[in-house]
């Protein structure tokens, strides 16, 4: 028993330690003092008295993905705005996203989003939505089956047509040699992507597969890449959390290469100020969710239809240098 | 007994050709070295120094996990938790540090107390419960990724941390745990220090302290162990905090080399330790193995993931080519093992 009360005693004595420490090591730049002196108070009211009706959001997105979390948001303000009760759902796996779907109906929601990422996977459930009388409106990926669905509209990217812009981009920036960085392997969207990009590219262009949930290792695999062949001269990664790392994997390579990317963070907002990054393709995520949302509404409210059976594209969009400083406030906030 | 008795063949003195078949780490050598020939020739850029030292990065990430994951093999136990747990650790210092406006090191200090604190956990409970391994650290990893985007979303209102890279105490911080050196083209990371620091203490508490005789007998049998007198509880919960020790500096890494983490990483990353260690020759049964051996095994997976990229394979292929590659490297460990122990 001794010992354990010493063991108590050295524990107490170190977290005393630390806390003192917190207290008297504080640091005078950045962290959240900083940005609480930066954000003014924004609150999010309804500007409409519609009823408040309850939409439902069903994404493919994995635990912790950044694109997603901005989407939710956008759909969130404008489901405050629009006097609408917002739930949200999401799994990775097709089976579960179609059982959150079925959730949705068996509770009689007034409006269903849903992302198609394996598209078969929710075709049933989607008919029996419709049938039920419920509007759908389809983001980000499922273009192609959306309105055979039978949903309203379709938000999103057309992915091939945004690697289409990717390879002009690289054309026009007069590259030779490019590596499409793949994160998740077997992802269609990414494949598109990388595919559309090589057919308008005027140079070559490689898939190269990377484990996007281990850090150090996409950094040594470009690296690996990189080195061994001098001659590429644009890494195009398909994930704002993967452009700074490819920087990083460049510089150690010593290469010489551009490297651009496909979405925003604050490090790539930051990295293309500097010139770090050539150029970023932002899709807005922000806009499908505020979109899908407000377009259910408009639905229910006026029974409007955007895109005529056609989806509307929130993308590409080429930002540069220029354009992120502009960004940069946005993209803290979360919503770019 | 007399003078006269035989010898005793334990204290027969035995040839250096000997003692190094009857090492653990052996066959994996062996492997390693097929490995490396066997991409000297098939990628032309892998020999290049800067080629070597990206192989040395890559297999210092893994191997700084894979030495307290061998131990704990040794000591006969299994930690599912330890991928998710340095994600934990990194996000931990990064949060504290951001939310409170703290020092950078700080947050490094309480992320290092409370990594350590869930190496208690899983330990403390392996011992009480009596339930295996397997089921407290899977339990462990699950709660950890739940509470990884829990807290982080919570906290920050994202998926990722905020950036940290403007605060007091980041640059030094960096230097201990990210910083790099170029020589000519060769680029060396500090994490390959880390690395071969931690094999070196790894080796040294196994063959020449008491703690290691305790790690082999807890490992070949915890009750036999417990009968002369080995401390069972405190070896296992010491072999626990290990890992977390461990998952703290790889951590501290992930966060100050990409001053931003994103707070689903790590899953999936400790079966990559356990397969370091088991082809470094680690038996998944316990009671044998070596440090040095999961170093080895973490060299040979830094070559084969990189290998592969160096030869330009057809990238469709990676993941069967990585398997492959890390089965034949184990078989020819095994044959060795074999072929030494029947000598």
């Amino acid at each position: 028993m001794a010992r354990v009360r010493t063991g108590v005693r050295v524990v107490g004595a170190v977290l005393a330690a630390v806390l003192g420490a917190s207290l008297a090591g504080c640091s005078s730049t950045g962290g959240k003092r900083a940005e609480e002196r930066a954000k003014a108070a924004e609150a999010g009211r309804p500007a409409v008295s519609t009823p408040r009706w309850t939409f439902a959001m069903v994404t493919h997105a994995g635990d912790g993905d950044t694109f997603w979390d901005i989407v939710q948001k956008g759909a969130k303000e404008a489901a405050a705005k629009d006097n609408i009760n917002f739930v949200y759902a999401h799994d990775d796996q097709a089976q579960q996203q179609a059982q959150f779907v079925q959730n949705a109906i068996d509770q009689k929601v007034d409006g269903i989003v849903v992302s198609l990422a394996k598209p078969e996977a929710l075709k049933d459930v989607l008919a029996k939505a419709v049938k039920a009388g419920i509007p759908v409106v389809t983001v980000n990926s499922g273009s192609a089956e959306s309105a055979a669905y039978g949903a309203l509209t379709h938000i999103g990217q057309d992915e091939e047509v945004a690697g289409e812009a990717v390879g002009t981009e690289l054309t026009k920036r007069g590259r030779k040699k490019a590596v499409c960085v793949l994160h998740e392997q077997g992802n269609v969207g990414h494949e598109q992507r990388c595919a559309g990009a090589r057919k308008t590219f005027g140079g070559t262009l490689e898939n190269l597969y990377v484990e996007g949930t281990n850090m150090p290792s996409v950094q040594a695999a470009l690296q690996a890449k990189l080195q061994a062949d001098p001659s590429i001269d644009a890494v195009l990664t398909l994930g704002a959390p993967f452009a700074p790392t490819a920087i990083k994997a460049k510089e150690v390579a010593g290469s010489k290469a551009e490297v651009d990317t496909f979405d925003l963070n604050e490090a790539v907002a930051r990295d293309l100020r500097s010139g770090a990054l050539g150029f970023a393709v932002d899709q807005q995520p922000y806009l499908q969710g505020y979109e899908a949302i407000d377009l259910l509404w408009l639905y229910r409210y006026n029974a409007d239809v955007l895109g005529g059976g056609r989806p509307v594209l929130t993308g590409p969009q080429i930002v540069t240098g220029a354009e992120a400083a502009k960004l940069e406030e946005y993209i803290k906030r979360g919503s770019r | 007994m007399s003078a006269a008795a035989p010898a005793d063949e334990r204290l027969a003195p035995t040839s250096l050709v000997r003692r190094l078949l009857g090492r653990p780490e052996l066959g994996a050598v062996v492997g390693a070295a097929a490995v490396f020939v066997f991409f000297s020739f098939a990628a032309d850029s892998f020999l290049r120094a800067s080629s070597l030292s990206t192989v040395l990065y890559s297999a210092s990430t893994i191997g700084i996990m894979a030495v307290p994951v061998a131990l704990l093999m040794i000591g006969g136990e299994f930690d599912l938790s330890a991928g998710v747990m340095v994600t934990t650790s990194a996000l931990l210092s990064s949060m504290f540090s951001y939310q409170m406006t703290a020092n950078v090191w700080v947050g490094v200090l309480v992320s290092l107390l409370v990594t350590l604190a869930v190496g208690f956990f899983n330990g403390f409970l392996l011992t009480r419960t009596k339930l295996p391994s397997f089921i407290i650290t899977l339990g462990t990893f699950l709660m950890l990724t739940g509470l990884n985007l829990g807290f982080t979303k919570l906290i920050s209102g994202s998926v990722s941390t905020r950036s940290i890279a403007d605060m007091e105490g980041f640059s030094s911080a960096r230097a201990l745990f990210a910083s790099q050196w170029n020589i000519g083209s060769v680029t060396l990371k500090v994490t390959i220090l880390w690395w071969f620091a931690l094999v070196a203490v790894a080796t040294w508490i196994l063959l020449r302290t008491r703690a290691g005789n305790w790690i082999f007998a807890v490992g070949g049998g915890a009750d036999a162990a417990r009968a002369t007198g080995v401390p069972v509880v405190k070896t296992r919960i010491g072999l626990y905090m290990g890992v977390a020790l461990c998952a703290w500096i790889s951590g501290q890494h992930i966060l100050f080399s990409f001053d931003v983490v994103q707070s689903g990483e790590g899953v999936g990353n400790e079966f990559l330790y356990i397969i370091a260690a088991v082809i470094g020759g680690c038996l998944m049964t316990g009671g044998y193995g070596s440090a040095i051996g999961s170093a080895v095994g973490a060299f040979i997976f830094g070559m084969t993931s990189n290998g592969i990229v160096y030869a330009q394979w057809n990238p469709d292929w990676f993941k069967f080519f990585l398997g492959a590659m890390l089965l034949l490297a184990t078989l020819l460990n095994a044959w060795v093992r074999k072929r030494a122990e029947a000598k």
